[in-house]
């Protein structure tokens, strides 16, 4: 049994990752309706981003507890977050404003070569800034005091910490999310756009902004799970994006892609079936080869039988 | 059209990973040639950039100093050899498109590589019938010599050579010590390439026969990030080492979140893993992890100390990594060959032929003991070392011979 719990953490932890940055993908799809592939790529500039302010703060490995957990980790977040952002706004005005009133497929080819753009961008030219390592090869992620390597047992079932962070995370992020979509003057905003942005525009919603706003947000969670990418696995390489782009764009997709509760959902409910098909399906097909195979049934059977996703698209599909 | 936009997306992500397979930068060759002489290339396949480039650098620079070395003494009279080295990302495609431009340059004798024994499948059929020599400092996959079926063994290609022993000497007497050292319980993990599979199977099958008990087989992704959910299960099954067939890329994690998920036992690679970026990647885990690795330490070799000396005093930006005097052994054994060959030749093309020949006839102590090849191209020497990791280090553990 605790064989089986073990397994549900190891499954959480992961889909909490997949969740913060499935967000991304869904926030810009319900108000542009632009399947932003440079998304995974955002993520993985959040965790160079983290990097890059911990080596600005002199590299430090000695920090007490406290000074790592409460300056040392929230100052590596806010650095890969403004990385992040940064960037997601500078693509968004270079590479898909310009593309707005264009056939629906330009920007979405002008989103797959961002990405390319942005992996080659970091593997070739992130070692010339100063201070940084060559990022050729992957890059060891510093270790923050109380959270790497650092774990709990509850019983037989080890928790680690990174894990922990994680999911604390992705709890932290969704409410925050609620909050700022229901409750603030641009998250309503956001959602009248996602309805018809042509009346929001007419209402006094400046839409530019309101997009804007929908890329920065999903930025910031994309840097945050770059993070605890970082602090989980002990490396970052330019090419974590991609395969973590993917899985999290499949889980936006399971969840219904446009709804933000369905990013978080689908994003567990992939990280969940992976592990446990991992050691719950008998024989050879349930050897960690198969594990995707299983993901992606799973994703084939819900958009057969429910192609909105488990908890549906609520937005209007104008298209 | 909601739906159509996903699909279109799902498609467009293929693409784009497909376009990655692809692309990478293409450099090299470094020259010194001179007034009349005439030039033959000595070419490198092997991966330039990338994860495993801390190896192909390694490999490259060797090599370099090889022909550096050889120029300066005039070794082959009449004769200039230069460097060819060429990227193959470690992909079997990009390997097979550098064997193809290596065997179109009519100045090319020999070629020194390739690392990965995925790819040197691709690159041999391209070297073979323009008849250039092709010497591996790292395959270490037994079928590239002795066929498909090792219980029949038929020599596969005639001009295939290599400097370094084989998985089913490397798995073996990985087997034999730890079986030395007390352990009964084992579980093996491997990332499904050829060299990975091929280890960990050799490695299982001696070490049960030899008594111990084999508790898990799985495998991972060489694309996966989490391996927690494998760990779990492999712990579930209680094993005292867990042995892994593969590179430090993975290994370097794996090494990192097996510790990290409780399960404190001594990770066992092969040389894939041994190299000082594992430590890196693993960080303090590393401790108490072990490697086996072809040859005898360079460090405490006779025969080796000049390579050493000579590698760090030839400037290069890199270290020699895992291959390097296995590397510098292969490319000597190309000059050697090339010595006879060249030496009534009037262009390099046509004694390429000759020079095949003549790799049977090298003999000479080399970087890594006696460099010799029996009547399959593989070496003569058949020693293989243990290495342990202490206090962040690689550490010499135990020295042994495969009969």
């Amino acid at each position: 049994m605790e064989f089986f719990f073990q397994q549900l953490i190891n499954g959480l932890s992961l889909g909490a990752l997949y969740a913060l940055i499935a967000v991304g993908y869904t926030v810009v799809y319900g108000i542009v309706q632009l399947i932003n592939f440079a998304h995974g790529e955002i993520f993985m500039v959040g965790a160079f981003g983290a990097f890059a302010t911990w080596v600005l703060l002199g590299s430090p490995t000695t920090w007490s507890l406290a000074a790592a957990l409460f300056v040392l980790l929230p100052a590596m977040i806010l650095g890969g977050v403004v990385v992040s952002v940064a960037v997601a706004l500078l693509t968004e005005r270079l590479a898909y404003r310009p593309l707005r009133t264009a056939p629906r497929l330009a920007p979405l080819i002008s989103a797959i070569g961002v990405s390319v753009f942005l992996q080659e961008f970091i593997r070739l030219f992130f070692g010339y800034i100063p201070g940084m390592p060559d990022s050729k090869r992957a890059i060891p992620f510093p270790s923050v005091e109380g959270i790497s390597g650092a774990s709990f047992q509850i019983g037989q079932v080890t928790v680690q910490m990174p894990a922990v962070f994680t999911i604390v995370a992705l709890v932290v992020c969704t409410l925050f999310l609620w909050f700022y979509v229901n409750r603030t003057k641009t998250g309503r905003a956001m959602i009248a756009t996602s309805q018809d942005p042509d009346t929001a525009r007419l209402m006094g919603i400046n839409v530019d902004r309101v997009i804007m706003a929908a890329f920065a947000v999903g930025a910031a969670l994309a840097a945050v799970a770059g993070v605890a990418h970082g602090l989980r696995y002990g490396n970052i390489d330019f090419r974590m994006g991609f395969l973590s782009g993917l899985k999290a764009f499949t889980a936006a997709v399971l969840g219904g892609i446009g709804n933000i509760n369905g990013a978080v959902v689908g994003g567990l409910v992939l990280g969940v079936v992976e592990s446990l098909a991992t050691s719950f399906i008998p024989g050879q097909f349930g050897s960690t080869a198969w594990k995707d195979v299983w993901a992606f049934a799973l994703l084939i059977l819900v958009l057969v039988f429910r192609p909105q996703g488990l908890l549906g698209a609520k937005v209007v599909d104008r298209a | 059209m909601n739906k159509r936009i996903v699909k279109l997306a799902a498609v467009a992500f293929v693409a784009t990973s497909l376009a990655f397979a692809g692309c990478g930068s293409r450099t090299e060759s470094t020259s010194g040639s001179s007034g009349s002489t005439k030039v033959a290339k000595i070419g490198v396949i092997a991966p330039l950039s990338g994860d495993l480039s801390a190896l192909g650098l390694g490999i490259r620079n060797s090599v370099d100093l090889a022909i550096r070395q050889a120029n300066e003494s005039n070794a082959i009279p009449g004769w200039t050899l230069e460097l060819a080295a060429e990227d193959d990302q470690a992909t079997p495609d990009v390997g097979k498109n550098a064997a193809t431009k290596l065997a179109s340059d009519d100045a090319v004798v020999g070629v020194v590589g390739t690392l990965n024994s995925s790819v040197a499948q691709s690159v041999i059929p391209v070297l073979q019938p323009a008849q250039i020599v092709q010497v591996s400092p790292a395959n270490t996959s037994p079928t590239l010599t002795r066929g498909s079926d090792l219980s029949n063994p038929k020599r596969a290609y005639d001009n295939y050579f290599r400097t370094c022993t084989t998985d089913d000497v490397q798995g073996p007497v990985a087997a034999q010590y730890l079986l030395d050292a007390g352990i009964k319980k084992v579980a093996t993990i491997h990332d499904k390439k050829s060299y990975g599979q091929g280890l960990a199977e050799a490695f299982a099958a001696a070490f049960k026969a030899g008594g111990g008990t084999v508790v898990a087989g799985e495998t991972i992704n060489p694309d996966d990030k989490d391996f927690n959910a494998v760990i779990t299960k492999v712990k579930s099954a209680g094993p005292e080492v867990v042995y892994y067939g593969g590179e430090y890329p993975q290994a370097g994690p794996l090494s990192k979140q097996m510790k990290a998920a409780g399960l404190n036992v001594p990770l066992m690679g092969g040389d894939g893993i041994y190299d000082p970026t594992f430590i890196e990647l693993a960080g303090s885990a590393a401790n108490g992890d072990l490697a086996t690795s072809v040859g005898a330490p360079v460090e405490t070799l006779e025969s080796a100390k000049s390579f050493v000396e000579a590698y760090s005093n030839a400037g290069f930006s890199d270290p020699m990594g895992a291959y390097g005097a296995q590397s510098y052994d292969a490319a000597n054994a190309i000059i050697d060959a090339l010595k006879v060959s060249l030496k009534d030749a009037t262009d390099a093309k046509s004694a390429r032929a000759a020079t095949i020949t003549a790799m049977a006839d090298v003999s000479f102590d080399g970087a890594t003991g006696k460099v010799a090849f029996d009547e399959w191209g593989d070496t003569v020497t058949r020693v293989i070392t243990v290495y342990k990791v202490t206090d962040g280090k690689w550490g010499t553990e135990k020295t042994l011979t495969a009969e």
